[in-house]
């Protein structure tokens, strides 16, 4: 691996590291907490909030739009949680309202709006732009020690690490709360733990990796992170500590077997050009996941659910 | 209709001098407590004693809001209106000194856990956030599931436990919280006649102890072999006190209406007089 | 846009708005049935797991050397991948221990990022400049051709048929799978044609509404109508008008104006419906429920006050003591007025007629309607309260045992 790998595709590979475990880190709890579908609603009003950041601010630039896009995310939380408690509705449909609503409005303003000279587009927002985010002034192995060339790295990079730490920091910090909150509300609540306050955070959480993510490998990666490696995972092992470090790990190969395949996979089939990497990821983290579902050692339900209890 | 109001069978069982006071001495005490689903009052208007170092049974049809009347006070669900104190202070300020026991069925059991990991929850106020488990904790962990016979399934994954074993290990986890008052949601609903005795037996191991259980209870055949105390229950309080002078006849029956035939309300009575 | 609305903008413009309609009502009606079996969301894991499905069905029509466009092959290939989304979604939750979320969740996730790695193929092989297969995620009747909105027009046609069908088994199994089981129904091939249904509208609307939003049209107007009636014959139907009226409203408003895409503007009409239908819906709204539930929280309070005052307690919390100090029944101090006195003496005599009530009617549908608010006029004739009242006439008469 010589300096073109530095050049163009280490950083796109790490970015994709970091942003699939930062979704992946929230994803194992909301899919024990049968929320696993939030992801997909955040990920749908990330558009609203950047097209309505940027007819605010009128700039295209990175920190307004992660604002606008986390903002949206706020608000779609909040409007389910209102729909589903005032009309009494499933939190699945609540969701389904609430996102294709919202996502609609984003994509009207942003018909309505001339931002034909600006990169701001659906496609944009779906698919990302990971195979661009190179580091042109890389010569090499060495520059990761020069720093004229390090403050070259796209922007996504930092942004990105920061946010993967604070997940991790936050899912260390917070672990036992996460826990006890998932696994039994109530007596969490019996404690004195602040359930309600933990199940937002959470969402809080999974909303911040998905809008910081979205901004640098598109939507699609969020929603199959947010499920896929933890899923997998959960037909590995039967600890939750395990299954973290589990999703972790898949969460990881996905990325980097994911661009991979999309980079260097074509040529391999005599084509010439490279397919969408976010996509290669999503469908990577799907193929671990079918494998999981085929053969993981522990993937057959044992427990006596909530439903069938007496 | 005369103004002075004679003790009909509401009544006035037990009833301490002056219901409104707060009894400092009381493990717990609810006034006033009204909890609604909707329209309906599933809990309306209730004020109940349990004293300390004593075992008592919440007694009441199903829907009378056994398990609300719990929930409520201990602030799992939100409460309409009342007040709650634990040893004569706020629910909020003794939290320290309350075990939980929910029910069973309230939780996935296919949660990622193992029953070791269940008992440790127990723990977790204590330790907080990020404060070590001790070896003296694992320990004290690993006793309470002694306690209660489990203690060759510490490392059993919770999926593979029988109901009975479900709720030893809750029982467990409530032990790890080293508590002076036992909350427990029908602890001997749909367990084994083996598992129900080593229940049984902990509790009134607890209640010697100088610990207070409040368990909310269905099977009247056992009310007066296990408790000393008994609060009847049908969304208003019926009746409250000691076993001998009100689990009778009238009581359940004005707690459970017509539900109870009167044949097996006479053989519980009798079977209790014997007891 | 009158013009629009009155059919007078064309005849592909009349053409898909009338397709835009039936589509809408169909939608809405076998919408309510996911809705009901509490699976909204796998339509959108439906909707999304077409995308691989037109991607592949372009690549195989021009490598046979056809017009890659072809709406008709597209439909089909979209409707291959999103049968086999369904399938998947299917078999991950009746053999693995994964919950239904996390099953739709990876499905659609998965699949949308296979359809846009063939979206990309697509893009660069030489036929794909002008594909426009972007136009499938949004929605777009821009430029559609006549046949584009005869496959839309009959698609809504035979979609409603279909729905009309079907309304019998469906309505059985989403309101009472385990009634339907046991009178012989075949639960799992109805959920089956449930699901053909969803996915058979999915792929027609894909053209006019565009993936991502078409789940829109399946969700919305069932949530809506469900405001408005408890009963599931009738939701079905209304539901079905509210997805009618916000598709020909929509088609017909984005005919008028090029730079109103069709898709948004359909769901945003559904939407708006469905805001008026959380407010305002008479029971289940929020405005109705909102005061429902300050009178509920007013009486018990006031029920619980007066009660205080008939044992001669004091009244511990400040809004129960606001209540009744401003009907006049309690002085701010809280002690009882005149008229709070005979207020609570009424309560407290209530009270003892209930405990006569329940010894004599040893009943629990009659007195389990004990629940301190329901006024014991409701539940026993005038007679039978003069009955209580007697009873508790003399002091000695009842409970001496």
């Amino acid at each position: 691996m010589g300096p073109e790998f530095v050049q163009f595709s280490l950083t796109p590979i790490l970015i994709g590291i970091f942003a699939s475990v930062a979704c992946a880190l929230p994803g194992n709890f909301l899919i024990l907490r049968r929320q696993a579908l939030i992801g997909d609603a955040i990920s749908h009003v990330v558009l609203p909030g950047i097209v309505v950041a940027f007819l605010v601010t009128g700039v295209v630039a990175a920190i307004p739009m992660l604002l606008g896009a986390a903002a949206a995310a706020v608000v779609a939380v909040v409007l389910i949680e209102a729909v589903k408690r005032l009309g009494s509705i499933e939190p699945g449909a609540a969701m389904g309202v609430v996102f294709t609503t919202m996502f609609a409005a984003g994509v009207l303003i942003l018909e309505q709006t001339d931002t034909s000279d600006v990169h701001l587009d659906v496609q944009h927002a779906l698919m990302g732009n990971l195979e661009t985010l190179v580091w042109f002034r890389a010569t090499g192995w060495e520059s990761l020690l020069d720093p004229a060339a390090l403050a070259t790295v796209p922007d996504e990079l930092p942004r990105m690490a920061v946010v993967c730490a604070l997940l991790v920091a936050c899912t260390v910090v917070f672990w036992r709360w996460l826990k006890i909150a998932t696994f039994d509300e109530g007596f969490a609540r019996a404690l004195g733990i602040p359930a309600s306050a933990v199940g937002f955070g959470l969402v809080i959480a999974a909303a911040v990796a998905a809008v910081t993510a979205f901004d640098a490998v598109g939507s699609i990666i969020v929603i199959a992170m947010f499920v896929c490696p933890p899923a997998a995972a959960r037909l590995m092992t039967n600890r939750l500590a395990h299954q973290v470090w589990w999703s972790v790990g898949f969460a990881t190969l996905s990325a980097v077997l994911g661009y991979v395949f999309a980079g260097y996979g074509p040529l391999w089939f005599g084509a010439e050009n490279a397919v969408s990497a976010a996509g290669m990821i999503a469908a990577v983290s799907g193929a671990i996941l079918g494998l999981a579902c085929l053969f993981g050692p522990h993937r057959s339900r044992v427990g006596v659910g909530r439903q069938e209890a007496p | 209709m005369t103004p002075s109001s004679r003790p009909a069978i509401a009544a006035d069982h037990g009833r301490p001098a002056r219901p409104d006071a707060i009894p400092a001495e009381a493990a717990l005490a609810v006034r006033g407590l009204t909890v609604s689903y909707g329209e309906k009052p599933a809990v309306f208007s209730v004020d109940a004693t349990f004293p300390a170092q004593s075992m008592s049974a919440i007694i009441g049809p199903n829907g009378a809001g056994k398990s609300t009347l719990l929930k409520a006070a201990l602030g799992v669900i939100p409460r309409l209106s009342g007040e709650v104190h634990v040893f004569g202070r706020p629910v909020k300020e003794a939290r320290e000194r309350i075990a939980y026991v929910p029910q069973r069925a309230s939780v996935d059991w296919d949660f990622p856990a193992t029953v070791m990991d269940v008992v440790q929850m127990g723990l977790y106020r204590r330790v907080g956030l990020l404060g070590r488990l001790s070896g003296r904790m694992t320990r004290a962990a690993r006793d309470c599931l002694d306690r209660v016979g489990m203690a060759d399934f510490g490392h059993r994954q919770i999926g593979q436990l029988s109901g009975g074993q479900q709720q030893r290990v809750f029982l467990a986890r409530a032990l790890a919280q080293d508590a002076d008052l036992y909350l427990l949601d029908e602890p001997f609903a749909g367990v084994d006649a083996a598992t129900e005795r080593a229940i049984i037996d902990v509790l009134k191991a607890l209640e010697a102890e100088g610990r207070t259980v409040v368990a909310v209870h269905h099977d009247l055949s056992t009310v007066r072999a296990y408790f000393d105390h008994v609060f009847l229950i049908n969304v208003r309080r019926i009746a409250e006190g000691p076993v001998e002078t009100t689990f009778t006849t009238e009581a359940l029956q004005a707690t459970y209406g017509g539900r109870l035939a009167a044949a097996h309300l006479d053989e519980l009575a009798v079977a209790g007089g014997r007891a | 846009m009158l013009d629009a609305l009155l059919l007078q903008a064309g005849y592909n413009a009349a053409l898909v708005a009338i397709g835009a309609a039936l589509l809408g009502f169909a939608a809405g009606a076998s919408g309510t049935f996911m809705f009901l079996r509490k699976r909204a969301l796998v339509s959108d894991a439906v909707a999304h797991a077409t995308l691989p499905g037109v991607g592949l069905a372009f690549i195989v029509m021009v490598s046979l050397g056809g017009d890659g466009r072809n709406l008709a092959g597209l439909l089909l290939g979209s409707a291959v991948t999103a049968w086999i989304g369904l399938l998947v979604i299917e078999w991950m939750t009746r053999r693995t221990r994964l919950a239904e979320d996390a099953a739709i969740g990876a499905v659609l996730g998965v699949f949308f990022g296979i359809g846009i790695v063939l979206l990309t193929v697509v893009q660069t092989m030489s036929a794909g400049r002008q594909a426009g297969l972007e136009s499938f995620l949004l929605g777009s009747t821009a430029g559609m051709l006549l046949q584009d909105a005869v496959v839309i027009a009959v698609g809504g046609s035979l979609a409603v048929l279909a729905t009309w069908l079907m309304r019998r088994p469906m309505t059985l199994v989403a309101f009472d799978s385990e009634y339907a089981a046991a009178a012989g129904y075949d639960v799992r091939r109805i959920d089956l044609l449930m699901m053909a249904l969803v996915m058979a509208i999915t792929v027609i609307g894909l053209k006019l509404v565009g993936l991502i939003l078409i789940v829109a049209l399946l969700i919305i107007p069932p949530v809506a109508a469900r405001f408005w009636s408890e009963r599931a014959g009738r939701v079905i139907w209304i539901a079905g008008g509210v997805g009618g009226a916000a598709g020909y409203l929509g088609a017909a408003m984005s005919a008028s104006a090029p730079a109103l895409p069709t898709g948004p503007i359909i769901v945003l009409v559904a939407a708006a419906i469905f805001v008026l239908s959380l407010l305002f819906a008479p029971v289940r709204g929020v405005l109705a429920a909102l005061l429902r539930h300050r009178r509920f929280q007013r009486r018990v309070h006031r029920r619980q006050g007066l009660l205080a005052l008939a044992a001669h307690h004091p009244i511990r919390e400040a809004y129960t003591l606001r209540l009744l100090a401003r009907e006049g029944l309690v002085r701010p101090d809280g002690v009882p007025t005149e008229a709070g006195r005979a207020q609570a003496a009424k309560v407290a005599r209530d009270e003892r007629r209930w405990e006569v009530a329940r010894e004599i009617h040893q009943d629990a549908g009659l007195t389990g309607r004990y629940d301190g608010l329901t006024p014991i006029e409701e539940v026993f004739t005038p007679d039978e309260i003069a009955e209580f009242d007697r009873r508790l006439g003399p002091p000695v008469a009842v409970g001496a045992r």
